[in-house]
């Protein structure tokens, strides 16, 4: 009874606010809905049994990708209310789009007969939750079966890394920035002077 | 009692609500990303509830890579955004023309 409540409560909020992530006027509404989406989204997955890819959700999405979002949003200076101007003239093309789209889901729905997949054709049958706990059982297989995935997806997490800052880092001119060879090239005599002042008189550099 | 058609009707009603939001934001590209995210949401909520329903955990594996790409994929775009802003001095997605393409 709660997780059909939850189930009905979450999923609502979920719509709701993706809704608002892309009707929203201002962008950094639009990031703050995209972060509840992602909660409550997480909330369906613990719902479903799927613990583990819950937390890497939050973590990755609403640590990661959100910030990294807000950041942007925040950090450019742009007019919104000029990209907004033609929400209202795209609006009724996009809501056709949409409804085709989910007309077509709904088809699809109907004509989707559920029945029980034979025992040999699941690849990873998931274990007993009393036994394994849900990261462990996907450590097991992601490990193993699915290792070379794993280092792909490493790579790609690494090309993304290198090709962001390899698109944004820029070389100014004109501003102090550290020499390490001439940090390190100093020599003794080029860096003391022995000076021997007179009191009250101080030294003059 | 929740079955999987429930958790598929979630999932594509939040997939048509981020095509729809591409289509809307024709002008802005940071909802544009964020309406990708959320398709890829919808995605990631269809792969968990069929590996959940039909007890194959091979679908949250999946949903992993899923989410991986999707970290990629925002953050390469924000940084061509970034990148874009620099040289514009704006984000209108509508006049890119910069590559004659």
């Amino acid at each position: 009874m709660i997780a059909v409540a939850a189930f009905y409560i979450l999923s609502a909020i979920a719509i709701a606010s993706a809704f608002m992530v892309v009707v929203a006027r201002n962008p950094v509404h639009s990031v703050l809905f995209l972060i509840l989406t992602f909660f409550t989204s997480a909330g369906l997955f613990v719902l479903l049994g799927a613990e583990f890819l819950a937390m890497l959700l939050i973590v990755v999405y609403v640590g990661a990708v959100a910030v990294l979002f807000l950041f942007v949003v925040m950090m450019l200076d742009i007019d919104f209310a000029e990209l907004k101007a033609g929400f209202f003239t795209y609006l009724p093309f996009g809501g056709l789009i949409a409804l085709i789209l989910f007309g077509q889901f709904v088809m699809v729905g109907g004509a989707w007969i559920e029945k029980s997949v034979s025992a040999e054709a699941i690849a990873a049958p998931t274990p007993a939750a009393a036994a394994v706990t849900n990261a462990e059982a996907i450590g097991r297989i992601l490990y193993t079966d699915y290792i070379f995935l794993f280092q792909s997806a490493g790579i790609i997490l690494f090309i993304a890394m290198v090709g962001a800052i390899a698109l944004t880092l820029r070389h100014r001119d004109g501003i102090r920035r550290q020499n390490v060879t001439a940090q390190v090239g100093r020599t003794r005599e080029g860096g003391v002077e022995m000076t021997d002042p007179k009191p009250g008189e101080g030294v003059v550099l | 009692m929740i079955g999987l058609s429930h958790y598929l009707a979630v999932a594509a009603a939040l997939f048509t609500i981020g095509v729809f939001g591409i289509f809307v934001n024709r002008k802005n590209v940071i909802v544009i990303l964020m309406s990708v995210e959320l398709i890829l949401l919808a995605v990631n909520i269809n792969l968990v509830a069929f590996s959940s329903f039909l007890g194959d955990l091979v679908g949250q594996i999946f949903a992993m890579f899923v989410l991986t790409v999707a970290a990629a994929e925002a953050a390469v775009g924000l940084a061509i955004l970034v990148v874009y802003f620099r040289n514009r001095g704006n984000i209108a997605v509508e006049d890119l023309n910069l590559m004659k393409g």
